[in-house]
């Protein structure tokens, strides 16, 4: 709600703001147009190793938890603490330990990403209608037949929400990284604006630019979903 | 000296609890600027939340909400706001903090509202209660777990996120860990651990005590074997 009630703030604030100092400006953006991509560059690079990683990582632990069921609470457990921890705790207690690098940021939005995908695809598993499983059953599918063939199709759409979401929040988190001297892609131009002077027009760049890579991000994912699940755009349309 | 070792010296000294910028102080400042963004937060979501929820309406705009206030980084609010009329303060921060406390507040409230019984709601409007009696005296109770579950997960939301308040010179706990990276890893590193730990402590402990809360807000009835429905904002 009332983020959309800020929109408005900022737009008056432009207007009736000083005008050497502007929240949008054309000239920023040409100017520096080489770190903006700099930025957007290392901005996609983390947030897609990190995802990539967390999808390795999770959807084999929501399959852990859904096929031993004593698994099911430690492993929901775990990924909620870890989700609990602000990402400043989580990025202050691995850099010393790690170091200053881009290690550091991954590890952090990996850990944030788990949650939501170990979720989704164990409720996408539990989805799975018990009939469809029996009838596979019933045709001689194995256990591992069975989940490859049946249940896991049949948890993508479940799977690629929880991807969605966690891509979007990655994308807004490596902002964070920028504490990681360096690692923050867009965060570093809202740090570093915020700190030279309160550049407005280059911490509002930065931002609006994040803004749409978490559109475009979620977008695309979107495109992949309906390609890789078809059946499922059937019986919406 | 490792760095877990210079993490606990900075820990045992008494002066970084006490001094006026200590650990107790931000702690302090931390606890309440995350209090007043959410109870900005629910006093705006709620009544919102539970009259649409009570008129069967409302899904989409959760959806719409969730969605943008997740696409945008909390550093840029923190940082975009202390130059509006905000002004530098611990408001800009609290405003800041309060809208990432509103998704989960209104998505539960209207969720809650929602998945009240159709039959127990028809059954009191049978026995003649009012719009508004069905809603204080049915609807309301029964939405309880809903609400407290969106109430637990804003809260320790927002908590961990006022970390990052300090960052753009705000208040807060977060103030120990950019400090100590100010310092460089070198010479700062323990003080970055000590700051992490601590902040990584208070939202387990909040969480904590929320979980019991949360037990102790919800009708006996109602108390379901831990954790299965609820929690909408994170998973959807």
């Amino acid at each position: 709600m009332s983020s959309l009630h800020g929109a408005p703030l900022h737009l008056l604030a432009a207007v009736t703001g000083d005008a050497g100092n502007p929240w949008f400006s054309w000239a920023y953006v040409r100017d520096n147009a080489d770190t903006l991509t700099a930025a957007l560059r290392q901005h996609v690079e983390l947030t897609a190793v990190s995802v990539l990683i967390a999808v390795v990582v999770a959807v084999p632990l929501g399959v852990l938890a859904y096929r031993v069921s004593w698994l099911t609470g430690p492993i929901l457990a775990l990924s909620s603490v870890l989700y609990t921890i602000p990402s400043l705790g989580l990025f202050a207690v691995l850099a010393p330990f790690v170091g200053l690098y881009a290690t550091t940021v991954v590890i952090g939005l990996v850990l944030y990403a788990l949650l939501v995908i170990v979720r989704n695809t164990l409720t996408g598993l539990q989805q799975v209608p018990r009939e469809v499983r029996d009838a596979a059953r019933g045709m001689g599918y194995g256990r591992v037949g069975l989940l490859t063939r049946i249940e896991l199709p049949l948890s993508l759409p479940s799977i690629m929400t929880g991807l969605r979401i966690a891509t979007v929040s990655t994308v807004a988190m490596v902002t964070v990284g920028s504490i990681v001297g360096g690692y923050g892609g867009f965060g570093e131009l809202i740090l570093e604006g915020f700190r030279n002077n309160f550049y407005k027009a280059q911490i509002m760049t930065a931002t609006i630019a994040t803004v749409l890579l978490a559109l475009v991000f979620d977008v695309v994912l979107a495109g992949i979903g309906r390609l890789v699940t078809p059946w499922a755009n059937r019986r919406r349309a | 000296m490792t760095i877990i070792q210079q993490a606990l010296t900075w820990l045992n000294d008494p002066l970084n609890w006490t001094n006026s910028d200590g650990i107790i102080a931000l702690l302090i400042q931390h606890l309440w600027i995350s209090a007043a963004a959410v109870g900005i937060g629910c006093a705006v979501a709620w009544p919102v939340g539970i009259w649409l929820g009570h008129n069967g309406r409302g899904g989409g705009l959760t959806v719409g909400v969730s969605n943008l206030t997740r696409a945008i980084p909390t550093l840029a609010l923190l940082s975009i706001f202390p130059l509006t009329f905000l002004g530098f303060g611990p408001w800009s921060a609290v405003v800041a903090l309060a809208i990432f406390a509103i998704p989960p507040l209104f998505g539960n409230a209207v969720l809650g509202l929602r998945e009240v019984d159709p039959s127990a709601r028809d059954a009191a409007y049978g026995m003649g209660l009012s719009g508004w009696q069905v809603l204080w005296r049915v609807e309301l109770p029964l939405a309880v777990p809903y609400l407290a579950s969106g109430f637990r997960t804003a809260a320790v939301q927002v908590v961990a996120t006022a970390t990052l308040a300090a960052l753009v010179g705000g208040p807060g706990l977060g103030a120990i860990i950019s400090e100590g990276f100010g310092l460089g890893i070198a010479s700062g590193g323990g003080q970055v651990l000590a700051g992490g730990l601590l902040v990584v402590l208070l939202c387990l402990v909040i969480e904590g005590l929320l979980v019991l809360a949360e037990r102790a807000v919800t009708p006996r009835p109602l108390r379901r074997p831990r954790g299965r429905k609820a929690r909408v904002a994170l998973a959807r």
